[in-house]
């Protein structure tokens, strides 16, 4: 059969493989060239015609974003924002969506679906108010201007995760625990929390992705220098007249690689995560 | 050690479900009590229940001398093997074995000590260190046992532990939880749908049927005196064959079907009822077991001529279905159990000698053991003694 006689390279192509492969060229491109640019020196950033490959390397690009612009206090704001409020989610979320899953209680299904909706609502809607509520209490301008608002936006998509996660859990995982002696927060503790690590971790990476690339709440919330994230510290790079594409290309790199890192060694978890819900309902 | 009690239990589920009926029984200490029925039937409920896992609707619960309907499961002094096991994934072996005994603050070397122990006992020593994960169906049903004997309870709940094993394993297992159990002379309640492994570790089987308690008593008796048609008909492997019949002549013949067979004396002495119901219908029950090959000394009254349908040779015993004018009482509930070979295809089975030679299509003579007959009132399907 000549199906079969395919061996080596030729068997790998057939369609399903060309189209995948097309995919991750159309994702990658735009990264390839974000990576490669920031390593250009800043006049061949937009050289013509363009430079497919940075020669000479150089880090210039990323010396100006530290050095000129104080790239890595934008950094350390955005690892303490999105870090609290990460915590913040999992801790509370988790709790939550084990009372929601498990617990026995009234009005689950009002109170999933108004998660849900909230966890729709547009950003730019609440925005103003949140500005004024913030003013008021004097909040503008700190850490917890946008932690508060970062753990609540985020809660609802999180505590669904994890609800779905724990559905997935046989019930006699707790009976047993009851049995034993166990009380219902050392239950939680010792023996659900560790079996739903794929969904807390997938509720995690998604909340920290979502907070470290969030823009318009730090922006409106927390314009000063000190308190800047990245989002807004990028965007705000260079003056009216200039716009610095390689530090900007620089920066941003940095910006990408602790999600980089974070997808990469849960890639297993996350996939686990989303899909555990589906299966085991 | 303890006895367990019930007194006229009841289960409503909040879906307004009545589930388990007025049910009363008694487990003495050191009893292996199977409770066994269809799938549904309730089993479960009652066990949850004795667990603490379930609310009691109405009845009484005793576990030892104490009232224990309002009791936390945990201070039931229970241990309860579930179906699934539920074994904690995270943990080894030696940490799911003395998690309860760490709940309870022991210090860590007399935990390690107990856990080798019934290690020790269920032949886990060399896994102790193990993941579920890593473990076969067989050890990982041993660990949940050993989970349940390091507490020491005073009495044991398993909740068809053995159903998630092969079949071979599932044998072997069966003698192993009673060598426990008797080892241990904990008071057992075990469920299980499967009449097999009822009959062959209960000390005593309680059968159910939609929630309510139809007969309880020691396997044997269970299989010889059953108290109707569905217990008739739910012990025994394959199960009785049922049928109409009518009694006449002062209830000494009986016809099934176009055939008469004359029933001896001894049949009315054993069940003296019978006679009353001679000139009326009866349900006829007749286990495959009380079937043989008819040779030429055979009685003539109690010869069934039959065709065979289909021939099953086992080795050290030939399943002979077969089929004959008679009409057939079909029990909701019953059905063939998959450890069982037979699919029911004729209107009776026979168990018989293998050196008889039988083939599908083959017309044949059985022989009837008329004395263990069983009569059923075809009204209301208890049995006639
Ligand atoms: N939580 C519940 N709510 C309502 N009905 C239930 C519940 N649990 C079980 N039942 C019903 O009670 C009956 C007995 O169930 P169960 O005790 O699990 O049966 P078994 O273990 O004998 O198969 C079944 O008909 C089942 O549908
Ligand atoms: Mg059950």
């Amino acid at each position: 059969m000549k199906f079969h006689s395919r061996t080596g390279w030729r068997k790998w192509i057939n369609l399903l493989n060309l189209a995948v492969v097309i995919i991750v060229l159309f994702v990658m491109l735009p990264i390839y060239w974000l990576v490669a640019s920031s390593f250009k020196t800043p006049v061949n950033v937009g050289a013509q015609p363009p430079q497919y490959f940075p020669n000479p390397i150089s880090f210039a690009n990323y010396n100006s974003a530290f050095v000129h612009y104080g790239f890595g206090r934008y950094f350390l704001n955005s690892v303490i924002v999105t870090v609290a409020s990460t915590m913040l989610v999992l801790s509370i979320g988790s709790l939550a969506g084990y009372a929601l899953g498990r617990l026995p209680m009234r009005g689950k299904s009002p109170l999933l679906v108004t998660l849900l909706i909230i966890s729709v609502f547009p950003e730019i809607a609440v925005v103003s108010p949140l500005y004024l509520l913030m003013h008021q209490i004097g909040w503008l301008g700190s850490y917890e201007a946008l932690i508060v608002p970062y753990t609540a936006f985020n809660l609802p998509f999180a505590i669904w995760i994890m609800r779905n996660y724990f559905l997935g859990i046989p019930r006699e995982m707790e009976e047993t625990g009851r049995i034993d002696g166990a009380s219902p927060l050392r239950t939680y503790w010792s023996i659900i929390l560790p079996q739903s690590l794929p969904g807390i971790f997938t509720a995690g990476v998604f909340t920290f992705t979502a907070c470290w690339t969030e823009f318009l709440m730090a922006l409106t919330l927390d314009n000063s220098n000190n308190y800047r994230t990245i989002p807004v510290g990028i965007a705000l790079f260079g003056s009216p007249n200039v716009v610095p594409y390689g530090t900007i290309f620089a920066a941003s790199v940095v910006a990408v690689v602790p999600i980089g890192i974070l997808v990469f060694v849960f890639r297993k978890f996350v996939v686990s995560g989303l899909t555990s819900g589906a299966v085991k309902g | 050690m303890a006895t367990i009690s019930l007194k006229g239990l009841n289960k409503v589920y909040p879906n307004g479900f009545h589930a388990v009926h007025d049910l009363s029984l008694e487990v003495q200490e050191g009893e292996f009590m199977v409770l066994v029925g269809p799938s549904g039937c309730g089993k479960t409920t009652v066990l949850r229940m004795v667990a603490g896992l379930e609310d009691i609707t109405s009845g009484d619960l005793r576990i030892g001398e104490r009232v224990v309907n309002d009791i936390e499961p945990k201070d039931r002094d229970i241990a309860m093997v579930f179906q699934n096991y539920a074994l904690y994934p995270h943990m080894t072996v030696a940490d799911n074995i003395g998690f309860a005994l760490k709940l309870r603050k022991l210090p860590k070397d007399e935990i390690r000590k107990k856990v080798e122990e019934a290690a020790e006992i269920l032949g886990l020593t060399e896994w102790l260190d193990r993941k579920p994960k890593q473990l076969s169906g067989g050890q990982r049903q041993r660990v949940a046992m050993g989970r349940a004997i390091v507490r020491e309870p005073s009495v044991f709940l398993m909740d068809e532990p053995l159903s998630n094993l092969d079949a071979k394993l599932r044998v072997k297992m069966r003698a192993e939880v009673r060598r426990i159990q008797e080892r241990l002379g904990v008071a057992t309640m075990y469920v299980t749908h499967d009449q097999i492994e009822a009959m062959t570790m209960g000390d005593r089987v309680a059968v159910l049927r939609d929630g309510r308690l139809l007969q309880c008593d020691t396997p044997q008796n269970l299989y010889e005196f059953p108290v109707n048609q569905f217990v008739g008909a739910f012990i025994g492997s394959p199960a009785m064959n049922l049928y109409q019949g009518e009694l006449f002549d002062g209830g000494r013949s009986l016809k099934i079907g176009s055939q008469i067979l004359e029933l001896p004396e001894v049949v009315h002495l054993k069940k003296p009822t019978l006679m009353s119901y001679s000139g009326k219908g009866v349900t006829v029950g007749v286990r495959p077991e009380s079937l043989k090959a008819a040779s030429t000394s055979t009685t003539p009254g109690t010869v069934l001529s039959v065709q065979a349908t289909l021939v099953e040779a086992l080795g050290s015993e030939l399943m002979v279905h077969f089929s004959f004018d008679a009409k057939v009482v079909k029990i909701e509930d019953i059905q063939d159990d998959e450890e069982e070979i037979l699919t029911g295809s004729g209107e009776g089975v026979a168990r018989i000698d293998p050196s008889v030679s039988v083939k599908a299509g083959d017309k044949l003579k059985f022989e009837v053991e008329t004395e263990h007959l069983h009569f059923f009132d075809p009204d209301t399907g208890l049995s006639i003694y």
